[in-house]
């Protein structure tokens, strides 16, 4: 199918970019469009005016310190996954990113947009909450920060105001004494996951586990994170605490059922998943030197 | 505020190297710019929401599905197509050599998009191993060949890229 028709505005400047937005209730911030562009051919999306933002000068910087990493909303998903200050701050980004649809979708895609677009089955949006980044939202009104944890409110919908648009995003770096990792399970390389699960596993100076968190994929209407430390509460990373872990798991998440997989069969992979990250997680700490 | 439905924009688009200035609505889609304004229909469409990869085209020389772009965004950039892969003498590059060497192709549909893709592997990461080729290979689907053919022809493609050799032909052989 094809778009319906639209207005089409491409602004060189960001003040212009949100007076656009500020005068026209239905309009859409069009950046990689890899989401975009399916929505509307597909017309499950018809926005009066589309404001491309990719003339904007700024926004396609990724700076990386020791607090975390940076990265405006032109930047795309190839970009900031080849960016090795990016990578050694954070490694989650880059493992996430690599799972991100197809290599050609990240050359376009922006990470930002995707954390705009605020789909529970993507990864970043997920990433971002488990992290706990923030991401910067600009109007003619001013600029507003809004941590992850408050940016998702439902399916496919953020607390973005009409007249806003993301213009950058910040994670913080790994931790110390943290390991990052990240699976997922899909139908096919690049398409959505069935369930995909991330953990941040913390130790103590000893060595003893003392924080297990994980975020999941598919199985919630928002990206969802479940602290599962009260499995590993004798400090050690076993076979028995795992299983408690996915008994933690099991009890927060809520899979909903559709022509790809039962909830039972969801609740199955998370399961699955939340044994493996977990455990490579843990396992990255001393493959990769506890610092 | 303008009539939307009639609305249009003057675009100017470098194809193959060569200049083309079209006039269209804001929801062409680049896809369909290159086959109907331009004229060239190596491009083939199938999914039209960014699924099989059919559609793909390198802008500003990084790969990029044209179902996923307006014409109107592609204003000023540079855009290549399977036709301005086509070498002196009305060649074929060394890819599309490898593709019709190994059988890598059986219908066509979806060979543009596979060699499209290919091309920016094979330019910079000509030796490539089998499972780098399949991991940027997942993007592009086909329907009757197989994988087999396509991964080998991209091998093959890639090593001849990097040693500058022609392609052994059953016709030169």
């Amino acid at each position: 199918m094809k778009p319906a028709p639209f207005s089409y505005l491409r602004p060189t400047t960001l003040d212009e970019a949100l007076a656009a937005l500020a005068e026209h209730a239905n309009a859409k911030v069009l950046a990689g469009g890899q989401s975009l562009l399916p929505l509307l051919s597909m017309r499950l999306a018809a926005p009066a005016v589309l404001v491309d933002v990719n003339r904007v000068p700024g926004l396609d910087e990724v700076r990386s310190d020791e607090d975390g990493v940076a990265f405006g909303a032109l930047v795309r998903h190839a970009a900031l996954e080849r960016d090795a200050d990016a990578r050694r701050v954070q490694p989650l980004l880059g493992r996430a990113l690599r799972l991100v649809a197809h290599p050609t979708i990240r050359s376009q895609g922006t990470t930002v947009g995707s954390l705009a677009h605020a789909d529970a089955a993507a990864e970043m949006p997920m990433v971002l909450t488990l992290l706990g980044g923030h991401v910067t939202a600009a109007s003619v009104r001013g600029e507003r920060r809004i941590e992850a944890d408050d940016l998702y409110v439902g399916p496919l919908e953020s607390c973005l105001e009409h007249d806003e648009m993301l213009t950058g995003a910040w994670v913080p770096a790994l931790p110390a004494r943290t390991g990052a990792a990240i699976d997922e399970i899909s139908r096919r390389h690049g398409d959505y996951a069935l369930v995909g699960v991330a953990s941040l596993v913390s130790v103590g100076e000893s060595g003893a586990v003392e924080s297990v968190r994980a975020g999941y994929l598919s199985v919630s209407d928002t990206p969802l994170v479940v602290d599962l430390s009260e499995a590993f509460a004798d400090g050690e990373m076993s076979p028995g605490n795992l299983a408690a872990a996915v008994e933690v798991a099991s009890a927060a998440i809520e899979p909903d059922a559709d022509i790809h997989a039962t909830a039972d069969y969801r609740r199955h992979l998370a399961g699955v998943l939340t044994r493996r990250v977990v455990a490579a997680a843990h396992a990255s700490l001393t493959t990769e030197g506890v610092s | 505020m303008t009539d939307t439905a009639h609305e249009t924009h003057e675009v100017d688009l470098v194809v193959n190297g060569a200049a083309h200035r079209i006039d269209v609505p804001a929801r062409k889609l680049l896809s369909d710019a290159i086959r109907q304004d331009c004229g060239l229909t190596g491009t083939h469409v199938g999914c039209e929401h960014g699924v099989c990869g059919a559609c793909t085209v390198l802008v500003d020389g990084t790969p990029a599905r044209s179902c996923l772009m307006l014409a109107v965004s592609a204003d000023g950039r540079d855009v290549t197509t399977v036709e301005g892969l086509t070498e002196p003498g009305d060649r074929l590059s060394p890819v599309q050599q490898a593709f019709k060497e190994c059988h890598g192709l059986q219908c066509g549909y979806c060979t543009p998009g596979m060699v499209m893709s290919a091309i920016d592997l094979c330019t910079h990461h000509p030796k490539s191993s089998e499972t780098e080729v399949r991991a940027l290979l997942d993007g592009n689907m086909c329907r009757c060949t197989g994988y087999q053919n396509i991964v080998k022809a991209v091998m093959m493609g890639g090593e001849a890229m990097a040693s500058g050799q022609p392609i052994k032909t059953a016709e030169t052989a």
